[in-house]
């Protein structure tokens, strides 16, 4: 069984509203490594927001399967759900100043969420919450259990943001952009310190990110998602170097690399919600397309190396 | 070849007050930063947060004038220039911002703010201005029906054509661009850099090319201007210092920059700490807190911009990485 386990996921604002998530699976083992990645209303974030119940009405989700650890999310009550997130399930957003109460010391947000989730009080809070600073590697890090968020720079902030999160012994890490906001060299120090605070307790870590090249960095496996849906699926590095999907080929393609003059860039726009094709979303954009795929939209089925949504895929004779 | 921007010593100072009973600070953004830029050819700068891009972007659109140095534009000096010099060269440097969301005004319609730079720069007659604004929204690839939309009705990437397009009515010398993709989606993105090589390549252009992103500076960069903390650490071809950077943060810049296709030879420079207040910036090389090859020497004394290997960097050490 696996750690997270999602079926069907679809999630839409009003009854007869095309979904913004749109049958999304996804499965997820312990000690993974996974990202999403997708551009802007790919429905990323908000396959994750669903994922923690945290969709506010009229936003309505529904999934065949929505379990974390053998717990069922969609059936989980008020209190047994906040027993759970922030525990067990955490997450890490992408401005860190706006995730942290600016009115209260970082020592005092951190001690309270070991109150709550651990019973830890006094003196054994006020260490765990320093051994917390120092494992995220805070320079001078008694000093800054009494400082307030604004007197920290986003890098510091961000670290702060990961100690909350793993104070609890959380068993899955949601990343949400953990370091689009940050500088290069912050974001390499921050990313390397959420896969090394992943590699030792063994929790697993779903990045959520549009930097196709962090990913490539960074995760073992890849959800591509493209206007609500999963549209390829497969191990990292082979994946990206050999995509299925053209959209995946695309997105690669896109990307300055050294050598490339000119980059490749697909026609159009990312469709909205309202005005998704009939057949293969990427049907109206994709160099590729054929009559069958206005037709119908192609199944996320078995591709050379992993899952996509194309019936006629890139890259699937096999390496000489 | 003929420079059409020439910067020398380049100085931007801001007091800081520190409340009633403390001193004044004072805040060096830029300082003393020289290069020069022929016409067709993009100058990229780059560097993080409070290094001083984008005051040297202010500084070069003419929208702050420098505490010192001097600024040629087309043969022109701007430094001590008086209000109807300065006029007639901002004609000549136009500019476009990060965030096409809040560079456009949202009440006027596509057409109008396209013509306006026509309104208020030239005299041509309302048939001509309406013209020429159809004419550049189809060099950016957008149709003659947006002339008479508003901005909300497009998407980002459209809205950053806009943009461009506007800086481009006047056919500028030189076009400074402040992160001009980063608010956008990679596939937009890529879009967008080629509109910007079509166009430099149509009109000989010389762009300075503000971005924190180095995998897209060398996209379109012909020379490179590496800042931090308002100096210039490293200056000279784009392609020669990324084959080989010479400065330790010009190498770490670009060790930590994620690739997707991973180098196993790539030497991994990982810098440890931040950027130092730049109210009270490190004696010595402003870099040395951070840099892992420091001496006594980089911490008592400033290294000097100097030629090494075809490109200007300001390291004591910089022959031990030719």
């Amino acid at each position: 069984m696996s750690l997270l386990e999602i079926d069907n996921l679809s999630v839409r604002f009003g009854a007869d509203a095309p979904p913004v998530v749109d049958g999304l699976d996804l499965r997820l083992d312990a000690g993974e490594v996974l990202a999403i990645v997708g551009e802007s209303g790919s429905g990323k974030s908000m396959a994750m927001l669903a994922l923690l119940g945290l969709v506010a009405p009229p936003g309505r989700v529904a999934a065949d399967r929505l379990r974390f650890a053998g717990e069922d999310l969609l059936r989980l009550g008020g209190r047994a759900r906040r027993r759970l997130l922030g525990k067990e399930l955490a997450l890490v957003f992408q401005d860190p100043l706006a995730a942290l109460d600016p009115s209260y010391t970082v020592g005092f947000q951190l001690v309270e969420v070991l109150r709550q989730h651990l019973g830890l009080r006094g003196a054994a809070a006020r260490r765990r919450a320093l051994e917390l600073l120092e494992q995220v590697e805070i320079p001078a890090a008694a000093s800054r259990l009494e400082a307030y968020p604004h007197q920290l720079s986003g890098g510091m902030a961000q670290r702060v943001a990961i100690a909350l999160a793993i104070a609890g012994e959380p068993r899955l890490l949601i990343a949400d952009e953990p370091t689009t906001a940050l500088d290069v060299t912050i974001q390499a120090q921050i990313m390397e310190l959420l896969l090394n605070l992943q590699r030792e307790r063994g929790m697993a870590l779903l990045l959520i990110s549009h930097d196709l090249a962090v990913v490539a960095e960074c995760a073992e496996r890849v959800c591509v998602m493209y206007a609500g849906q999963a549209v390829e699926t497969g191990p990292l590095p082979e994946l990206f170097d050999a995509p299925a999907h053209p959209y995946t080929e695309a997105l690669l393609a896109a990307l300055p690399e050294p050598g490339r003059k000119r980059l490749a860039s697909l026609p159009g726009v990312v469709p909205g919600r309202y005005d998704r094709p009939h057949g293969c979303l990427l049907a109206p954009r994709c160099p590729y397309v054929q009559d069958d795929c206005r037709a119908s939209r192609p199944p996320l089925a078995a591709k050379r190396q992993g899952l996509a949504r194309c019936y006629h895929p890139r890259n699937q004779e096999n390496p000489a | 070849m003929n420079p059409v921007l020439i910067a020398r010593q380049m100085t931007r100072h801001y007091r800081v007050p520190r409340g009633l009973l403390r001193p004044a600070a004072t805040l060096q953004a830029l300082n003393g930063v020289s290069f020069e830029l022929a016409a067709g050819q993009t100058l990229a700068v780059v560097g993080e947060s409070g290094c001083g891009k984008s005051t040297l972007a202010r500084a070069l659109t003419l929208i702050e004038e420098p505490s010192a140095g001097s600024l040629q534009i087309a043969g022109r000096e701007a430094a001590g220039a008086d209000r109807a010099a300065l006029k007639a060269l901002r004609r000549d440097v136009q500019m476009v911002f990060q965030n096409p969301y809040a560079s456009l005004n949202p009440r006027r319609k596509i057409g109008d703010q396209l013509a306006e730079p026509l309104l208020i720069n030239t005299d041509l007659s309302r048939a001509e201005r309406h013209r020429r604004v159809l004419a550049m929204l189809q060099q950016v690839g957008l149709r003659p029906e947006h002339y008479r939309r508003y901005p909300h009705m497009f998407s980002g990437g459209q809205r950053q054509r806009i943009a461009i397009a506007r800086a481009m009515m006047l056919h500028p010398k030189v076009l400074v661009a402040d992160e001009p993709t980063s608010a956008l989606d990679v596939s937009i993105q890529a879009q967008v850099l080629n509109l910007f090589m079509d166009l430099q390549e149509e009109f000989a252009t010389a762009y300075v090319f503000i971005s924190h992103n180095l995998a897209v500076v060398r996209q379109i960069a012909d020379r490179l201007l590496v800042m931090y903390l308002g100096r210039a650490m490293e200056t000279g071809p784009a392609e020669r210092i990324y084959q080989r950077p010479l400065h330790p943060y010009t190498q770490a810049l670009l060790a930590a920059t994620p690739r997707l296709h991973g180098e196993p030879q790539r030497e991994r420079v990982r810098l440890a700490g931040e950027p130092p207040n730049p109210l009270a910036p490190p004696a010595g090389c402003v870099f040395h807190p951070r840099c892992p090859y420091a001496t006594e020497r980089c911490r008592g004394e400033e290294p000097p911009l100097r030629e090494v290997d075809g490109r200007e960097v300001a390291c004591h050490y910089a022959e031990r990485f030719v």
